[in-house]
Order: structure tokens, then C-alpha cells, then sequence
């Protein structure tokens, strides 16, 4: 049974999996075509059908002149503010993290194991379980409705998936190596930079990948805990699509959710291996 | 190195100390701490602000005596069951299919697997014009000329809960698949052809080789899907906003109306604990599971 052998089965099964492929791409290319046709376009028809004039100016209105309750400045500041908060928390939580892994699988020391347990914790406390302690926390760092806010939050819930990561990849390193460059006088440090790291840029990715898509992509925190001009584009996504206008405007919405949606799936379309690495990775634990 | 102060050696390692115990006592001291305040706040009588004082179990009566609640719950049950069923039946179909070295299957892949990378903000608002009546896929078939056409569970009370099923099943049966093909291909060859040989029929080997990799994933997706359906917000708020009503309430959302639109924090509080007790019942027997699954593979 070689590789494309073709019988009326195989047909079958070719048929199948392109029907329901095509199942999958429907909803995102509805957003995308409608993104590219005018609201009165959309009105005559249905959300479903082909662009008949491209609207391209769509993506100019989305960008930076569609309003929001009242202010109206497009989705630019909100996409600002995801950027702000999703890049410093991502690289902060993987350099921690990587140390922290680094830390508790080849460094040895007095409750490790202990520490490691309750890090994992994190993996499935549910955020409900800590949406009032960080209210109280932020009030009392005066980070309520601040950028700073979040990244403290991203940074610090991420810690226990960057760790959990690195961990169990760093596990992998033989202790002989270890003991080696030990016997050489390396400390803590000369080990990590000069062995464990450059062992390491596969995790590093896969956490990086991991940590972006999850905080770009986050909504009860931001709607919890900003407002306004603050809210990260998640969060302002909502108000701006159930903006109830006099007139429906769903083609600069569709390509409002398009421009919010694009880093993610820029990432998963470069990253993809590393994207589905952290998956699997995050359910075998 | 004996003759060296204790101390100057440790004020020398300081740096590696912080490094070390900073991040790590920030990850695990935050979740221990939070866990435990929350549990404690459920049992105060707080409202807007938290306050001291003991009120026993009187929050957790009362968000169980609410419609709001039971609603949430009961959708839960459905939604939960429905879910995870559909999708690892959608996850381990498509598994099968493209487990039959067809062409085209990295593409294929990634086209099953993109959802993962959306917000559900972004799934629940496309999802929310498809089904909405007035403008998507009934609007489309009754402009083609089946104008009695109807498909409107968006705003159907008893049906909407099962539109934010179908976008979840759209958004994550994709983590099933990629799980169950990494299981078939981790499936020993040599073994299946070996069965043959000896004269295995198809069931013989079925049961006897490929069963046994998939139960162990069939359970850690049930597990994950079952977590994620528990602590599901994103959703809901952008596909139905938990109406028509209260049609689509789900426990995530009751607890962020206690806390954050009634100024009820005690109540919001007890309501977040239940939803870590609901989650704790399926997640304990699962650790048990497991627990007793690397005994019995390190014994062996």
C-alpha cells in the first residue's frame, strides 16, 4: 500500500478530509472576505459571499478611524497595547523560567521537588481562583488599568508553564556533564551560560511560541483589570464588534478582528512545528 | 574550602541565590497564596471590599440557591459531555484519515490545527455572525431560494448553548487529532505486521496493538478538554454574551458577575472555589489514574 495507489477507498477518504478541511478554513475566510466588502454589500446579501468591489479601505477605517464608545482611534492603540504587554511578559516568563527550570532539574537543593509540585500547580488553578488577589495586588502597586499591570500578571502566571517546559526538557542533560564541568570549578552561572544554554534554543522557541499566543490572545484578565484606552485588543475586540451602530458596519469590524488576529497566526504560520510542540508538551505532563 | 568563612562563601553565591529562589518562590508562593485567600474570602461575609468575619458555608448556599448558578451548571453538564464527545470523535476521525499516508497531509494538518492559534475572541465573534440569523448562513440559504430555511440557535433559548459547542469543537478538535496521530504513528510497525503473520485478523489487532496507545490519550484529552470546558469565558462572551437571557450562563461567568457586577466578592469567591472543586473531580481521579499507571510501568 504505497503512497498514492489510487482505489475508489482512498477517493472516499480524499473526499472526506478535503470536505471537512474546507470545514475548518469556512469561518476564517467568511471574516476575511467580509473584511474586503462594504457593510451595504454584506446588508444586501448575507456574511457569506464572494467581495463584488474589493474594499480595501476597510483596513484603513479598522486601523486607526473606526469608533469605540466614543473615542475614535480604530484598533491601532489596542494593538499597541497587546504588543506592550505580550512581548516584555513573554521574554520575561522564558528567561525565568528557563533559569528556574534550569534551577530545579540539575541543581539539586533541600525542597526542590516540593517547589516544583506547587509551580505546576499553575498549569490548572483556575484564573478565577486569583482574579481578586490580583485585584488586590494591583490597587496596592497603584498598576490598576496599567500596562505594567498585566505584563506582572503574564510574567508571573507564565512562570509556571516556561518552567514546567524548560524542566522537563533540561532533565534530559546528562548529571555526567554536569559533574564534569562542576570538577572544572564552573558555578551556577558558567554552567547555565556556557552548557544548558546553548543546549536550549528549541524549548527557548517552543516557550517563546507558547507564552506569545497565550498572552496575545488572553481576555479575562485584560477586561478585568483595564478600561478604555488601556484595554489590550482582546478585550476591546468585544466592545468593538458589538458597537451597535445606526448603521451595521461588519466589513471594518471583519477586518478589525482580521488585523487582531494576525499575530498569532503570523506565529503559528512560521512556528507551527514549535506551536504544536508546545501543545503536546503541555498535555503529557 | 572548609577554611573559608561560611558566610563570605554564601555572600559570594548570593546572586545565585536570588536568582534562584526569586522566580521560583514568586511562581509557587502567588499560587499558594491566592488559592488560599480566595478560599478564606469565600467564607467572609465581603461584599464590595473584602472584610473579615466567619459566615460558614452561608456564600456557597446562596450562590447554589441562585438560577444564575444552576443554569451555569447544568449547561456545563451539557456543554462539557458534548464537547469533549465531538471532539475527540472529530480529533480521532481525522486522526484515522490522515494517518492513511495521503497527500497533501502537512497541509491538511495545519489547516486542522489553526484554531488553536485564534483567541476565542476572535472564533466566538466569527462564529457569532455564521449563526446569527438576520445576516449569516440562514440569511445565505433563504437569499438562495429556501426562504422557510431556519437555523437560529444563536437566539433559540433551549439551542444556543449548542452553538458555542460547535465553535468549540471548530476551535480545539484539532489538539485531539494532533495527540491521536502521534499516537497511531508511534504504533510499532513490526508489531502489526508480526500480528499478521501469526494471522491476526483486523479486530485481533486492533484490540490487542492499537487500543492500548490510544486509551491513554483517549483519557488525557478527555482530561484537558474537560478542564478547559469548566473554566470556558472567552467563548461565551463573544459568541452569545451567555444569552439569549441567561440561555448560556456557564460557571466562569457567573463568578465574574458576582465579583465584578454585583460587588458580591464572598459569593464570587465561593463560586470560583466550586468551579476548583468541579475541576478537582476530574482531575484527582486522573492524578490516581496515573499515579498507578507509572507503578505499574516502572514495576514491569
Amino acid at each position: 500500500m504505497h503512497r498514492g495507489a489510487f482505489t475508489p477507498g482512498r477517493a472516499f477518504v480524499y473526499a472526506v478530509v478535503c470536505l471537512i478541511a474546507a470545514a475548518y478554513l469556512l469561518p476564517f475566510a467568511v471574516v476575511a472576505l467580509n473584511s474586503l466588502r462594504t457593510a451595504e454589500e454584506i446588508a444586501q446579501t448575507s456574511m457569506i459571499g464572494w467581495p463584488q468591489s474589493w474594499a480595501f479601505g476597510n483596513y484603513a477605517i479598522a486601523w486607526d478611524k473606526f469608533c469605540v464608545a466614543q473615542t475614535c482611534s480604530g484598533i491601532q492603540p489596542y494593538m499597541a497595547n497587546s504588543a506592550l504587554v505580550t512581548i516584555p511578559a513573554t521574554i520575561i516568563s522564558t528567561l525565568l523560567g528557563a533559569v528556574a527550570g534550569y534551577a530545579v532539574s540539575l541543581w539539586r537543593f533541600p525542597g526542590d521537588r516540593w517547589i516544583y509540585g506547587i509551580i505546576t500547580i499553575g498549569i490548572f488553578l483556575p484564573q478565577q481562583m486569583r482574579l481578586l488577589p490580583w485585584t488586590i495586588v494591583l490597587r496596592e502597586t497603584a498598576l490598576t488599568n496599567t500596562l505594567t499591570g498585566l505584563v506582572l500578571i503574564h510574567t508571573i502566571q507564565g512562570l509556571s508553564f516556561t518552567t514546567l517546559f524548560c524542566r522537563n526538557y533540561y532533565v534530559a542533560i546528562p548529571q555526567e556533564l554536569m559533574r564534569a564541568a562542576r570538577i572544572d570549578g564552573a558555578g551556577f552561572f558558567r554552567i547555565f551560560w556556557r552548557i544548558v544554554l546553548p543546549l536550549s534554543p528549541p524549548i527557548l522557541i517552543v516557550t517563546v511560541i507558547w507564552q506569545f499566543t497565550h498572552i496575545w490572545n488572553e481576555f479575562l484578565y485584560g477586561v478585568t483589570f483595564t478600561t478604555g484606552q488601556q484595554q489590550p485588543v482582546t478585550a476591546a475586540l468585544i466592545s468593538l464588534t458589538a458597537a451597535v451602530a445606526d448603521v451595521p458596519q461588519h466589513g471594518v469590524q471583519s477586518a478589525a478582528v482580521m488585523i487582531a488576529a494576525l499575530p498569532t497566526l503570523l506565529v503559528y504560520l512560521f512556528g507551527g512545528r514549535y506551536f504544536v510542540r508546545g501543545l503536546t508538551a503541555g498535555a503529557v505532563k | 574550602m572548609s577554611t573559608r568563612p561560611a558566610t563570605l562563601d554564601t555572600m559570594r553565591r548570593l546572586p545565585e541565590y536570588l536568582v534562584i529562589w526569586v522566580p521560583l518562590l514568586l511562581a509557587a508562593g502567588h499560587l499558594i497564596s491566592f488559592a488560599l485567600w480566595t478560599i478564606w474570602v469565600s467564607f467572609t461575609p465581603s461584599t464590595l471590599v473584602p472584610v473579615t468575619g466567619w459566615v460558614g458555608l452561608r456564600n456557597y448556599n446562596a450562590v447554589l440557591a441562585t438560577r444564575n448558578w444552576n443554569i451555569a451548571f447544568d449547561n456545563l453538564l451539557l456543554f462539557g459531555t458534548a464537547f469533549v464527545l465531538l471532539s475527540l470523535l472529530m480529533g480521532l476521525g481525522l486522526a484515522i484519515l490522515l494517518d492513511q499516508r495521503i497527500r497533501g497531509e502537512n497541509v491538511l494538518r495545519s489547516i486542522f490545527l489553526y484554531p488553536l492559534a485564534l483567541s476565542f475572541v476572535v472564533t466566538g465573534t466569527a462564529w457569532s455572525w455564521l449563526l446569527n440569523p438576520g445576516i449569516g448562513i440562514q440569511k445565505l440559504v433563504n437569499n438562495l431560494g429556501w426562504t422557510s430555511f431556519r437555523f437560529d440557535w444563536l437566539i433559540d433559548r433551549d439551542m444556543a448553548i449548542w452553538t458555542i459547542v460547535i465553535a468549540a469543537v471548530w476551535q480545539s478538535s484539532g489538539f485531539a487529532m494532533a495527540l491521536f496521530l502521534a499516537g497511531l504513528r508511534s504504533v510499532d510497525a513490526d508489531l502489526v505486521k508480526a500480528a499478521q503473520i501469526d494471522g491476526a485478523g483486523p479486530l485481533r489487532i486492533y484490540r490487542r496493538v492499537i487500543l492500548p496507545v490510544l486509551w491513554p490519550i483517549t483519557v488525557t484529552v478527555v482530561v484537558i478538554q474537560l478542564q478547559f470546558a469548566i473554566t470556558t469565558f472567552d467563548l461565551v462572551r463573544a459568541l452569545t454574551g451567555g444569552g439569549p437571557g441567561i440561555a448560556t450562563q456557564l460557571p466562569a461567568l457567573v463568578v465574574y458577575d458576582f465579583m465584578f457586577q454585583r460587588g458580591l466578592l464572598g459569593r464570587g469567591a465561593a463560586a470560583a472555589v466550586l468551579m476548583l472543586l468541579t475541576l478537582l473531580a476530574v482531575l484527582l481521579p486522573y492524578w490516581a489514574w496515573r499515579y498507578v499507571q507509572h507503578r505499574r510501568a516502572s514495576r514491569a
